[in-house]
């Protein structure tokens, strides 16, 4: 399965490599570097990469990539989904997953990686058993560990690991039992120029944090489960049950975790909550462009939009652009051409608007490409699926 | 060292090394010269001393110190092998951090310095007795992972007995070893797989995956060893974690195609576009009503498809993956489209995932557009994709387009040809392309599209335009030299030199088209010869020598002069190609045999070239494989075989030890049915058949107390257990009853009598199953014996239920009503047919006795259905059949008619009539078929002719009529051979309906559409006990095929369906008021069918 795994950072260098079979040079890296150069935008290296001896599965995440080394056949989307569970752990771990926090706890990451993987097959990949076995680093473990000499390496196996929930340890004691779901609803829309929704999906997940003593068994029932269309749960919910019932029946593990993710079905079109004007004109001839962009609330149920974010990719032809926002700060990026700009909140009585002009290259005919705009906003306390 | 050192060096460029040197002083902050040694050894070697030194001291933390700093090394890929004598002392630590550090340096440098590592193997040796099966465990990893061939015995006594070890962790190690030893010393092999037999017998979750792993990495072909845990695998897949769930499943596959026969039907009756299958419903179809098909699916073939299913919900993509390629390559073709929605749920995942899934989907949607069809819109391209995942969007996009939606397909293209990303324009021109050549009627709206393409500024779409153009052309060159001349007119501006060959290639192959232009364009070209790019000078010379040709008068000095710039050209393949022009077309003596020929050869008709799919040949892979993905064979990729003509003996899988074959045939027949063992009780719903599980589950539906009755049931799973299984299996079930009960057992006691709604689940697939009843017993066919016997099992099984229990004396006396029914019937047909052929007794019967059990279920149990929008499946069945033709009439043919209420397989707006025959003369009666109709008009899809029915024989055949809406009586002709009846059917109102579901939310909204004229309501008494919703909900569904809109108010019930020609909504409204009146609204804008139907509803709920 996965031979040797290297993580290589944006500006192409390995800085950590582990092996779980036999020593596979560094070279191997280099048709990975190879496609890396290739490639006009980072997420455009194709993940998988057949080289004379090897395979590379590489992901990328928080600019850093993952490239697995694979000598035979299997799966890739097992080595995919793996390589993405071992960012989540180093996430859960460190708090983020940087090129600078992996460096710094070096041995941590090593310890987790001899536990995640036997002869490059997957042992144990839930938080709750690998925090038993390598406890997470904290300012205050580090300064005792230093003090005593005392490891961060469990003496025991940890008790999941053996029991029928493999998920969850024995023996969790809290003061405050306490559990916490997170409903987390997304949506993805592509709208034309127009206005009007070509497609719109709503995908949401369900995260939970529970700090329960002991080992609980909880049930979770919906008001209209028929609405979560197509779910996939965490391994800890008993399939059967929600299959007979819809109600959701689990023993969870301690701490942080998703739930279920799911995906509604839209019958009829989804109402999307913002709407942009917007005014992006090239005059033949002339370098001047105008740019005019105006966002207004819609059918928000009285939530206010936060977090606006919007972005777009404007025609090579731009050189540059000279805007003047409402509300918020804009940034133009020159050489990406990325025109990026933090709305912040919406006001519904006074809309926020992006207006201005683009200087565009001098001579060059007008770009005929219409520039795609990207927004991403959040709304609190607000289900889209209803 | 140095040597290694160097190496490191050169692959690390400046930036590299600089970043490295970082690392180093941020890890060991403490160290100041720590890390500095790139280049400058001999602060290397200095470090390296400190670090020994440090190991050697009797200090613990400075050794942890030390070692941490070791695996900094080792994690940067630097060498630090000149320690191990340092390091391998402290393998005895007691520290168990530092153990660990030390085994990990172990492992990685062991190959290096062998000699040195044998030291530490007592350690191990005597670390695999320990009592903490931690530590059994992690010295068995480290001395497997020491890849040092002295050790291999060691190694092998190490496996061997850690293969019996108490703690099943242990035991997964000792089957992660056996892969690490199999890898170090081939020779071991058959050893190993004794192991590898030993622990494929172990019953527990933890070791299943791990062993399987061994199994595929060891002795891949040892299919045999798989046979007495196939089932046992199966069963306890759902409890495997994650990963082995994988491996399992990609290993069964491959079992099972060299197991089981193929379950793809050879004769297309059902299309890739029915979308109908739910497994579920098999028990129906094995039953309703046996063909004469010969297929019948193995049971643990079936039991694999079972078990895999809930995994669709798994959050692993990987095994969602391999759940879908496993339902691609094993399940019959109809049931293939349940993957489809859980795939399209993967694309919301990470990029990669993304990118493997939609290959995946490309490669399905080539074979089977009906699959991800009603998905298309999930594959539209986004403007954040990368670059290949927007192409294999638009791969997808083009392998759905057909007819019906290629404006929409087409109109997205527009968009994407004006994207900034120039690769994926590129593509989209391609596609488009495609499109134009898959589907002819838009052929010419896509050529107008590209040709307006070629004005585009964007070099790369332009060039990609012509060259798709040209393929165009060259499918229908006829009448398009108006779009030829309008690219030699383009051909200045045009740079790319694979277009501007392209248009040279068209000028040529269609000069006579355009007479006047293409000299013009030669002259050009001669001109800026010297100048062109190879491919387009090559072009050139083609089109001089076509030109010389056709038209030598106007041409023939432009050639010479062309053909002389190509003869010293400095590449030698135009010179070749030139020679060899020159001596074909320009006459001279030597050679005339072949220029007489020169014509034909330069001019002959060519075929137009196919604008396939690049995922076209993928197929030849497994689907999810790597090989796949690189679409070439990865090592190690084991074929799938091809399904066996004859399935091998399917007892071998058998775990009984002594039984006779026949006997355990149905016994079999309903493990096969067995859900995942998640629990024993599963295992006593699944053991005892579905017809119990639809008994007892409607039966306790609300019986609190339902405790007698499980006991019995309960003992009655058990005994079947044991008879039909071994010890072994014994084992194995109260093994998963051991491992579940901890979670389960406790609450599954009170679960259980919620459990209904599965049951309405697992029934409502069967009854939307337009197609079942036509195709159901294919499958069970061939064995009428093996059915009659579970069937009677059944029957009994649903008697010990509706025995049982005191509060659901209503729902036996339902049950009984069809029950009785068939059993009058059965006699009927006994009478009929004497002893003459089982075969149809059974198939009357199933065929009867399923749906009306259904709707039985489906009416008690109505209030809470909970199931897809749109057309869901009728919530009742009336088994009520009306006489088409009475025997004395048709001279001894005999018809009746029922509308079993099952969307209409042929055509959407049908209706479905399914029409019984019996022969009850004394001569076989040939050639049954349907003759003249009327009104003329009518739309009638007749059953296919029956060629002969046997006296005292019967059939049962399906039609779909279209009755527009309106309860006019189809007029038609019955013809058998000899005679022909006028027979026709008259349908009651509530039977044109289709139900959908939806949600009340929808239901007012639709509603507040058709008030006023489409609004018709009544005022009924009714009696004060059915005020309650079940009872009314039963009436409606007999009167009306209706669907149950669940709703917030207790004493407002709304049901709404469709007319199945026009598909106008139908909304009917109970509403129930004081004094047992009650108020029925029903909106529609068919407003005599609304009135006919307030008509039958009022006569139903008053008599209620």
């Amino acid at each position: 399965m996965i031979h040797s795994l290297f993580l290589v950072n944006s500006s192409g260098d390995i800085f950590l490599e582990k092996h779980w079979k036999s020593v596979v040079s560094r070279s191997v890296c280099d048709y990975f570097f190879e496609a890396q150069e290739r490639a006009s935008e980072p997420e455009n290296v194709p993940p998988v990469i057949p080289t004379p001896h090897h395979y590379l599965i590489s992901v990328l995440r928080h600019r850093i990539y993952f490239v697995a080394v694979i000598q035979s056949e299997v799966p890739p989307l097992f080595v995919i989904e793996f390589l993405h569970r071992v960012v989540d752990t180093f996430q859960d771990y460190f708090g983020v997953c940087t090129e600078a926090a992996i460096k710094d706890n070096v041995v941590v990451v090593y310890e987790l990686l001899e536990e995640m993987l036997d002869n490059g097959f997957p042992l144990a990949t839930e938080s709750n058993i690998l925090k038993e076995l390598i406890k997470p680093p904290t300012i205050l473990r580090t300064v005792v560990n230093t003090i005593t000499g005392s490891t961060n390496v469990g003496e025991q196996l940890p008790t999941g690991q053996l029991s029928v929930v493999p998920w969850r340890r024995t023996g969790v004691k809290y003061t405050n039992n306490e559990a916490y779901f997170d409903v987390v609803e997304e949506i993805d829309a592509i709208i034309d120029k127009s206005g009007s929704t070509i497609t719109a999906e709503i995908q949401g997940v369900i995260d939970a944090c529970v700090k329960l003593t002991g080992m609980p068994d909880l049930t979770l029932s919906f008001m209209n489960p028929r609405l979560l269309d197509d779910v996939s749960f965490h391994p800890c919910v008993r399939f059967k049950r929600w299959e007979a019932e819809r109600i959701l029946s689990f023993i969870p593990p301690d701490g942080n975790f998703r739930l279920l993710s799911y995906h509604v079905s839209c019958q009829n079109l989804v109402a999307i909550p913002v709407y942009v004007k917007h005014n992006i004109t090239f005059r033949e001839g002339s370098s001047q462009g105008r740019f005019e962009l105006t966002l207004g609330p819609k059918q928000t149920m009285g939530k206010g939009l936060e977090a606006v974010l919007i972005s777009s990719q404007l025609p090579r032809g731009v050189l540059n652009t000279n805007l003047n926002p409402s509300q918020g700060t804009y940034n133009f990026d020159p050489v990406t051409k990325l025109l990026s700009w933090d709305v912040g909140k919406i006001n519904p009585q006074k809309l926020p608007s992006l207006k201005g002009s683009m200087s565009l290259q001098a001579g060059a005919s007008k770009p005929d490409e219409n520039p795609t705009i990207n927004i991403q906003f959040k709304i609190q306390q607000s289900a889209l699926s209803g | 060292m140095l040597s290694m050192s160097t190496n490191n060096l050169s692959y690390n460029d400046q930036g590299g090394t600089d970043s490295a040197v970082e690392v180093g002083q941020e890890t060991t902050p403490t160290s100041s010269n720590a890390g500095a040694g790139f280049g400058l050894f001999s602060v290397d070697f200095k470090k390296n001393d400190d670090l020994k030194e440090m190991l050697e001291s009797n200090k613990e933390s400075l050794k942890l110190e030390a070692m941490k700093r070791v695996v900094g090394l080792i994690a940067k890929g630097k060498n630090a092998s000149e320690l191990f004598p340092a390091v391998v002392k402290n393998v005895a630590s007691k520290n168990i951090e530092l153990k660990k550090l030390v085994y990990v340096y172990l492992v990685r440098y062991a190959e290096e310095q062998q000699d040195l590592a044998l030291l530490s193997i007592s350690t191990f040796q005597r670390a695999l007795k320990d009592p903490n099966q931690l530590i059994r465990a992690s010295a068995l990893r480290v001395l497997s992972s020491i890849r040092v061939p002295i050790i291999v015995p060691i190694m092998m006594l190490a496996i061997k007995e850690a293969a019996s070890d108490m703690s099943p962790y242990v035991r997964k190690t000792s089957a992660h070893a056996i892969q690490k030893l199999y890898s170090l010393d081939q020779d071991q092999k058959d050893l190993l797989i004794e192991v590898i037999e030993k622990l494929l017998k172990d019953k527990s979750t933890l070791v299943a995956g791990s062993v399987v792993m061994a199994f595929e990495e060891v002795c891949p072909d040892r299919i045999d060893l798989i046979h007495k845990n196939y089932r046992k695998l199966c069963n306890l897949l759902v409890d495997v974690e994650e990963w082995g769930q994988v491996v399992i499943i990609s290993m069964l596959t491959r079992y099972a195609r060299t197991q089981f026969t193929s379950p793809w039907k050879e004769d297309g009756v059902f299309d890739e576009h029915s979308e109908r299958a739910f497994y579920e419903s098999d028990e129906e179809k094995t039953r309703n009503e046996p063909e004469a098909k010969p297929y019948m699916m193995d049971p643990d073939h079936r039991l694999l498809l079972r078990n895999t299913k809930p995994l669709l919900q798994s959050r692993n993509t990987a095994v969602v993956m391999s759940v879908a390629q496993l339902y691609w390559h094993l399940a019959p073709k109809n049931e293939v489209s349940i993957v489809t929605k859980s795939l399209v749920r993967l694309l919301r995942s990470h990029r990669e995932v993304q990118y493997i899934v939609l290959q995946n989907i490309a490669s399905m949607s080539i074979q089977r557009k009906g699959m991800f069809e009603p998905y298309m819109k999930s594959f539209y391209v986004r403007s954040t994709d990368a670059t290949h995942i927007k192409s294999l969007k638009l791969e997808i996009l083009t392998s759905l387009a057909n007819e019906a939606n290629i404006s929409t397909v087409l109109r997205e293209f527009q968009t994407y040809v004006k994207s900034q990303d120039k690769e994926f324009a590129a593509g989209t021109i391609q596609a488009i392309g495609r499109c134009a050549t898959n589907i002819s009627e838009v052929t010419d709206t896509c050529l107008n599209g590209l040709v307006l393409l070629l004005s585009n500024r964007d070099e790369t779409v332009v060039a990609e335009s012509v060259v798709v153009i040209r393929k165009l052309l060259q499918t229908q060159p006829t009448q398009h030299s108006d779009i030829i001349k309008h690219m030699a007119k383009l051909f200045d501006n045009i740079t790319v030199p694979m277009a501007r060959a392209s248009i040279l290639w068209l000028m040529g192959e269609y000069c006579e088209r355009v007479p006047k232009i293409a000299p013009d364009v030669l002259r050009k070209m001669a001109k800026s010869f010297t100048s062109e790019e190879d491919i387009v000078k090559l072009q050139t010379v083609n089109l001089a020598a076509k030109l010389y040709l056709t038209n030598s008068k106007q041409t023939k000095l432009l050639t010479q002069y062309i053909l002389n710039l190509g003869k010293y050209d400095q590449n030698y393949d135009i010179r070749d190609r030139t020679r060899f022009i020159r001596q074909l077309i320009v006459p001279n003596d030597k050679n005339g045999a072949l220029s007489k020929y020169a014509h034909r050869i330069l001019l002959a008709p060519k075929p137009a070239p196919l604008l396939e799919s690049a995922y076209k040949d993928r197929d030849r892979y497994q689907l999810g494989t790597l090989s796949h993905t690189i679409n070439t064979k990865a090592s190690g990729y084991l074929e799938l075989s091809d399904w066996p003509a004859v399935a091998p003996d399917q007892s071998v899988r058998n775990v009984e030890v002594i039984e006779p074959v026949k006997e355990w045939a149905p016994s079999l027949w309903k493990t096969g049915k067995s859900k995942p063992a998640k629990s024993s009780d599963d295992k006593f719903y699944s053991d005892s058949g579905e017809e119990e599980e639809e008994g007892s589950g409607s039966s306790s539906s609300e019986d609190g107390s339902s405790s007698s009755e499980e006991s019995g049931s309960d003992a009655e799973s058990r005994v079947e257990n044991s008879s039909q299984s071994s010890e072994e299996s014994d084992e194995s079930s109260s093994q998963s009853e051991k491992s579940s009960s901890e979670s389960e057992s406790d609450s599954e006691k009170k679960k259980r009598k919620t459990k209904t709604p599965l049951q309405k689940k697992t029934v409502k697939p069967t009854a939307k199953d337009g197609d079942s009843d036509g195709n159901v017993a294919k499958e069970a066919s061939s064995s009428s014996a093996e059915e009659s016997s579970s069937d009677s099992e059944s029957d009994s099984d649903a008697h010990t239920d509706s025995d049982s229990g005191t509060e659901h004396k209503k729902k036996t006396k339902s049950k009984a009503k069809p029950k009785v029914e068939v059993k009058s019937k059965k006699e009927v047909s006994l009478l009929d047919l004497g002893d003459f052929t089982p075969a149809p007794v059974t198939q009357l019967k199933s065929s009867i006795l399923s749906p009306s059990l259904l709707g039985d279920l489906e009416g008690m149990s109505l209030s809470n259905v909970s199931s897809t929008i749109q057309v869901s499946g009728p919530a009742f069945v009336p088994e009520k059949s009306h006489d088409l033709l009475h025997r004395m009439t048709g001279k001894g043919l005999s018809a009746q008619y029922q509308f079993p209420r099952q969307p209409c397989l042929y055509q959407p707006t049908m209706v479905s009539v399914q029409i019984s025959l019996t022969n009850t003369s004394d001569h076989p009666l040939e050639q049954i078929h349907i003759g003249d109709r009327s009104p003329t008009g009518l739309n009638i899809h007749c059953f296919n002719t029956v060629e002969c029915l046997e006296p005292e024989a019967s059939v049962t055949v399906f039609m779909g009529i279209d009755f527009n809406d309106s309860t006019q009586a189809a007029n038609f002709q019955l013809c058998t051979k000899e005679d022909h009846f006028s027979v026709s059917i008259q349908p009651a109102v509530g039977d044109l309906f289709l139900p959908i579901t939806m949600t009340e939310l929808d239901f007012r909204k639709e509603q507040g559409k058709l008030l006023g004229m489409n609004e018709s309501s009544a005022t009924i008494t009714m009696a004060a006990e059915n005020m309650t919703s079940q009872p009314i909900s039963r009436p409606v569904a007999t009167v009306a095929n209706l669907g149950v809109v669940p709703s917030g108010q207790d004493d407002i019930h709304r049901f709404a369906g469709k007319t199945a020609s026009s598909g106008a909504v139908v909304l009917v409204t109970v509403e129930l008021r004081e004094s047992s009146t009650a108020l029925i609204t029903i909106n529609t804008e068919k407003s005599v069918m609304g009135s006919m139907l307030l008509r039958d509803l009022k006569q139903a709920l008053a008599q209620a």
